[in-house]
């Protein structure tokens, strides 16, 4: 485990590498002059070369990478040109509350997703079925920036039963919990329902029968463990989707995360904020795929990846 | 029998989606950025059957013309996407090599971030603007039908109808053209489709977010971006265009789900 474990993590290094290379590139390289967009087309060129000069932006763009490097490989990541902070800081402290967030969808999705799954497949063509395919039909053709707003409205506006926005205690995360973790409940279900369905069948299932295993058992134990495999695949490849739905949510619901920071770095041309938001979002990203492969491990003891 | 009804259902809608949207002058009872000061924020009635908006602009109307728009636009990034992953995938799946090996590294970087993150980047740095959100949509959603491509071409490539076509001289363009494109379509449908409506949502998220479609564009994110200000007094703003979005992707989802059952199945 250890070895496998080391060489994940040495896998990881060339795709970190093209990833903060291609984060910079698109900051750096792309068309367009961030110093003019800052002061506005009406600054003088003095004033302009000022701020080029301060930012390393008048340094040829191999340079700029390098020292880009360099700033990272310590934990630099620059200087919010907007409010002067440190982006790592800034990055670091909104860091918590998008956790907070895309854990509670996930959980969200996670307990809607095994009972609708688990009931649907044992019960299927019944008209239980039919919802929780109708559930997931649209709960995947919703899109999160409709759902949030129409959340909005019931809940908050009309009933008064949760806070319009803002994070504070954990009524205030129900609906952009929900919001965000609706597509993957979704996603899930379909593919628990499914997985069952074909495992059912299976010569295993019917020896464990034979041998008078009882039917809850069966389902809840030897299939399921047969369809975790595909669920921890999903669950880990969505994570991805959730980090970025969560710039979506974290604007409709007004909550403090990265995914808003992210947005007002964008709306301020706050480049070097902008750069530190998108490398976070994919860094965690590449770590939860990592972590997906090590569970992945864990629950099926027949894949090696030693050879 | 179900598959059947999936993608009977999903094609219907489609039609119908795709007549609004041919027809949408002849449709719409009033223009979608004709505005009446007069008579705005007002919720349903007789002459605005979805109400008005900030500006007196008919919603109905509105989200006619935004057909041409979410259809347009998921169309075009499909269409240039699939080009760009044909045209690579082919190149790194029947000639190898170094080629391979480094487009394939840039796949595995691109395919490291959660897509809309990095349009949302791109469109950062371009400004807003519907052309720039098919640009960084199509750059990115090309890895897919990529992976796809070259998957299939390694697998095909040392099938004997094809070591046959190469002994009787034909031409690497010609094998691919051919004899390999033609295999793979069922596979590029079914995944056109699923990427057509995420392209949809993804448009969506960023007029929706400020960065796609510019105003008087009837773009149905732009027009729930729009809706947000007034969600206490019109809720009808947020209401309808959301229910465009989710009836557009319904149907693409559900016309993929009904394809792959179809063809793969026959495949097989």
């Amino acid at each position: 485990m250890k070895r496998f474990l080391i060489a994940r993590l040495l896998l990881l290094l060339p795709t970190l590498f093209g990833a903060v290379t291609l984060v910079f590139l698109l900051i750096h390289a792309v068309p367009g002059d961030p110093v003019e967009a800052m002061l506005g087309e009406t600054a003088s060129s003095a004033d302009k070369a000022a701020l080029a000069h301060e930012l390393g932006l008048d340094q040829p763009l191999p340079i700029q990478y390098a020292r880009f490097m360099v700033g990272l490989a310590s934990g630099d990541l620059g200087r919010s040109l907007y409010n002067q902070g440190s982006v790592a800081e800034l990055v670091l402290r909104r860091l918590p509350a998008t956790l907070e967030l895309t854990l509670a969808a996930m959980a969200i999705a996670l307990l809607v997703s095994f009972p609708l799954g688990i009931f649907a497949a044992a019960r299927s063509g019944s008209a239980g079925d039919r919802l929780a395919l109708l559930f997931s039909l649209f709960g995947l053709a919703m899109p999160n920036f409709w759902l949030g707003p129409l959340l909005m409205i019931v809940f908050s506006i009309e009933l008064g039963w949760l806070p319009v926005s803002g994070r504070g205690g954990p009524a205030n995360l129900v609906l952009p919990a929900i919001t965000l973790g609706t597509a993957m409940a979704a996603i899930l279900t379909r593919m628990i329902r499914s997985g069952l369905i074909d495992t059912i069948h299976e010569d295993y299932i019917r020896t464990a029968r034979a041998k008078g295993v009882g039917e809850r058992r069966i389902w809840l134990k030897h299939a399921l463990r047969n369809s975790l495999m595909s669920v921890i695949t999903i669950v880990g490849l969505q994570f991805g989707s959730l980090l970025a739905g969560a710039i979506v949510t974290e604007s409709i619901f007004s909550w403090p995360g990265l995914g808003r920071l992210t947005l007002q770095a964008i709306q301020t041309r706050d480049y070097p904020l902008v750069q530190g938001c998108v490398l976070a979002i994919a860094v965690s990203y590449l770590l939860v795929n990592l972590l997906t492969d090590v569970l992945y491990r864990a629950v099926d003891p027949r894949i090696s990846y030693e050879d | 029998m179900k598959t059947n009804t999936a993608l009977t259902i999903g094609v219907i809608l489609l039609a119908a989606l795709g007549v609004a949207a041919a027809l949408a002058p002849a449709l719409a009872p009033y223009s979608a950025t004709a505005q009446n000061l007069a008579y705005d924020l007002a919720p349903s009635s007789a002459d605005h059957l979805l109400g008005t908006d900030k500006l007196g602009r008919d919603v109905l109307s509105r989200i006619v013309y935004g057909s041409r728009i979410s259809l347009g636009v998921g169309a075009t990034i499909v269409a240039v996407s699939l080009a760009i992953g044909l045209l690579i995938g082919a190149l790194c799946g029947y000639f190898g090599g170094r080629t391979d090996l480094l487009l394939m590294r840039l796949v595995d970087v691109l395919m490291a971030f959660p897509g809309i993150l990095l349009a949302i980047a791109f469109t950062a740095v371009l400004g807003p603007g519907l052309d720039h959100v098919v640009i960084a949509l199509a750059l990115i959603g090309w890895t897919g039908y990529a992976r796809l491509v070259r998957g299939e071409i390694l697998s095909l490539r040392e099938k004997d109808f094809v070591h046959s076509v190469r002994a009787l001289g034909g031409s690497p363009l010609r094998i691919i053209a051919r004899h390999i494109v033609p295999n793979l379509l069922p596979a590029l449908l079914i995944q056109a489709t699923f990427g057509m409506a995420a392209a949809i949502i993804a448009e969506g998220s960023l007029s929706f977010l400020g960065l796609g479609a510019e105003p008087p564009t009837p773009s149905w994110g732009a027009m729930l971006n729009e809706g947000r200000q007034f969600i206490l007094v019109a809720p009808h703003l947020t209401a309808y265009p959301g229910l465009a979005i989710t009836i557009t992707v319904l149907a693409l989802n559900l016309a993929g789900d009904g394809l792959r059952d179809r063809l793969e199945k026959r495949g097989k």
